[in-house]
């Protein structure tokens, strides 16, 4: 994974609450080589059963939406849906906590704002597309000429920034987590799988 | 003295490894649960050209798509199934596979093998994990980078999230089961109403239920929002371990009783936020919409979006659209196609059991198939006649599976059809591609498939608990 710190691109309007991941990818997607690409099943039925829909025309790379966005599954493809069809990050008032760790696992920006600025933004972008520029790293977005200062995590910035991948960063503590089992073991010796 | 502390709060101190200056935690892993799901995150361990870590305490399961019904099976679906065990013996870690009697949904068997034990840390590739907090454990679900990190390390890096309780007062009425009482709370809270904490639950109704009732509870913390859901263990828990396969034995129980008794929230410990609930105001509940905070009680009506602000009744007017349902609706009225008995939240025996009290001797007027959540779970309704009782209603009785939950086996709801689910998600197209779920108890889902429409389980219930 690579990092990022700016984003110029082009924002649309997802104008719902509660996109769940089940929404964003069917679940009959998912046995699916990831080599294929995610792109195709990017909130597929939404998509299909709405041949106006935004996504069906534009070329999005940020997407805006109301509250809960990501909530439900674990399903680490619906990032991969997001990802393979250009999204790079998406702003909402609040975001499923799990999707919130798999998007940042996953260079995509997943940004919040408050429910009055994205209602402006929803209203801004009603119209359509428009131009989008993201500082990562100031925490602020230029989207169709309104400014927004985004609500994320110390620890999701310093990922997307470097685009660390959290298994070579783990391996400085291996000693650690070795002797932290050892003392585990000796301190409660039925944490052991029995038989 | 030391500062007073939650039993969330002593689990996470007991797994962290390591803590950055950033807030992050590395966390300790005591139990790892994999299914087919987990494809990604072993196609990255192979491109890292690494082996499991610590494969005595990772744990495979065919659940997600099991087929559970006889007939060809879809290629797709055998081939995921074959891609677990694969991954599975070149890793050497334990696989339940299909045809093993131990196999089922991973919610299911690691609490019925003993894999579950409070003060472990339990992790697995599916949202659902919060199930496991049911015994309190540290209990969450993770994403299939977090799970190659897992496979790799056997910790995980966390933040931490903020403590909540919710106290349930007074007692559950007859006929009213722990899964009302979770699409109570989600309604009054909302879909993210727990975003970012760790519920723990508790009071004299959390006391009161069975393991089987916390684990449905804590199962369904996340259509809540949460990061993950808690319960004290006490004897309920312990009686419940005791003689499980995995579960430690004679001297190795008694001193993990002895540990586990201490894993209770200190009596002055402060939560960082505290609902309370009186179980007297929870009737039986059915979601009405798409989202689990869409609930409302049997007895009410279907919202009107006109009567809500700009916002909300757009949300309002997209579910009642891909509900097919009208404002103002008596939902007891509404006519069902279908019913599925199963799933992670409601698939246990105690929810086979109450539907058999409400089917007993009764037919149903629709079709409906009840996939048992474990094969455990299948030979001892089988034994118990509760099997018979489900096919002389005229359902279909299958193997066990996560199944029409999810629909990843082909087990599906066709588009437009109105199924009465015991599942945990109503989201569009969960069920399948225009599904319409109504979620509810496995009891209420027995009372609609007798009726052929949503009711009041409890008039069926008289004279049978």
């Amino acid at each position: 994974m690579n990092g990022w710190q700016i984003h110029d691109g082009v924002a649309v309007a997802l104008a719902a609450e509660n996109v769940d991941t089940d929404q964003l990818i069917p679940a009959r997607f998912m046995s699916t080589p990831r080599s294929q690409g995610y792109g195709q099943f990017l909130l597929h039925d939404m998509r299909q059963d709405d041949p106006d829909h935004v996504l069906n025309h534009a070329t999005a790379t940020v997407l805006v939406a109301r509250r809960n966005f990501g909530s439900g599954s674990s399903r680490e493809a619906a990032v991969y849906a997001l990802r393979d069809f250009g999204i790079r990050a998406v702003f909402a008032p609040s975001f499923g906590d799990i999707f919130s760790g798999n998007a940042v696992n996953n260079g995509l920006l997943p940004a919040r704002l408050s429910d009055e600025k994205i209602e402006a933004l929803l209203s801004d972008l009603a119209g359509g597309p428009a131009d989008v520029r993201i500082d990562l790293v100031a925490g602020t977005a230029r989207i169709a000429g309104r400014d927004a200062r985004f609500e994320l995590d110390p620890v999701s910035l310093e990922k997307l920034k470097n685009g660390w991948d959290d298994i070579d960063l783990t391996a400085q503590h291996s000693g650690a987590i070795d002797a932290f089992f050892d003392a585990r073991k000796s301190r409660h010796g039925w944490i052991m799988p029995a038989g | 003295m030391t500062t007073p502390r939650t039993l969330f709060e002593k689990l996470w101190s007991a797994h962290a490894v390591v803590r950055r200056d950033d807030g992050n935690t590395l966390l300790w892993v005591d139990r790892h649960l994999v299914h087919e799901g987990s494809h990604h995150a072993f196609a990255k361990l192979k491109t890292r050209g690494q082996k499991v870590a610590r494969p005595g305490l990772t744990f495979a399961v065919v659940d997600h798509y099991a087929p559970t019904r006889a007939g060809v099976v879809d290629p797709d679906v055998a081939r995921m199934i074959k891609t677990l065990g694969d991954n599975a013996r070149a890793h050497d870690v334990t696989l339940f596979d299909l045809k093993d009697p131990e196999q089922g949904i991973v919610h299911v068997i690691g609490p019925e093998l003993g894999l579950t034990l409070p003060g472990l840390q339990v992790n697995c590739g599916d949202s659902h994990t919060s199930t496991h907090g049911a015994f309190g454990a540290l209990a969450f679900g993770v994403g299939a980078t977090e799970v190659a990190h897992i496979l790799a390390t056997q910790t995980v890096w966390q933040a931490q999230p903020r403590t909540m309780r919710i106290t349930v007062g007074g007692a559950l009425g007859a006929g009213v089961t722990a899964k009302d009482l979770a699409l109570h709370w989600i309604a009054k809270l909302g879909a993210d109403g727990a975003r970012g904490h760790a519920i723990e639950y508790a009071g004299a109704v959390i006391r009161g239920l069975s393991m089987q009732g916390r684990m449905t509870l804590c199962n369904l913390s996340i259509e809540g929002g949460a990061r993950l859901g808690l319960i004290a263990p006490d004897e309920v828990t312990f009686d419940y371990l005791e003689g499980r396969r995995f579960a430690p034995k004679g001297a190795d129980l008694a001193r993990a009783v002895d540990d586990w008794a201490a894993l209770k929230s200190d009596a002055d410990a402060e939560f960082e936020r505290e609902e309370y609930i009186d179980a007297a105001d929870i009737a039986p509940t059915v979601t009405w919409g798409t989202s689990p905070e869409e609930a409302l009680p049997i007895s009410a009506t279907i919202p009107d979006p006109a009567a809500s602000a700009p916002g909300k009744s757009a949300a309002i007017r997209a579910s009642l659209d891909y509900m097919g349902l009208t404002p103002g609706t008596p939902i007891n009225s509404i006519p069902i196609d279908q019913v599925f008995i199963g799933s992670c939240t409601n698939g246990r025996i105690e929810d086979l059991r109450m539907a058999a009290k409400v089917l007993a001797g009764r037919r149903a007027r629709v079709p409906g198939l009840i996939s048992p959540g474990s094969a455990k779970v299948k030979r001892q309704a089988e034994a118990e006649g509760l099997a018979l009782i489900f096919t002389e209603a005229g359902l279909e009785w299958a193997n066990s599976g996560c199944s029409m939950c999810v629909g990843m086996n082909g087990d599906e709801v066709l588009a437009g059809k109105r199924c009465a689910s015991s599942t945990n998600r109503n989201f569009k197209g969960r069920q399948g591609r225009g599904a319409r779920t109504h979620l509810m108890s496995p009891a209420m889902v027995a009372a609609a498939a007798v009726t052929g429409h949503l009711t009041d389980v409890r008039p069926l219930l008289e004279g049978r608990l």
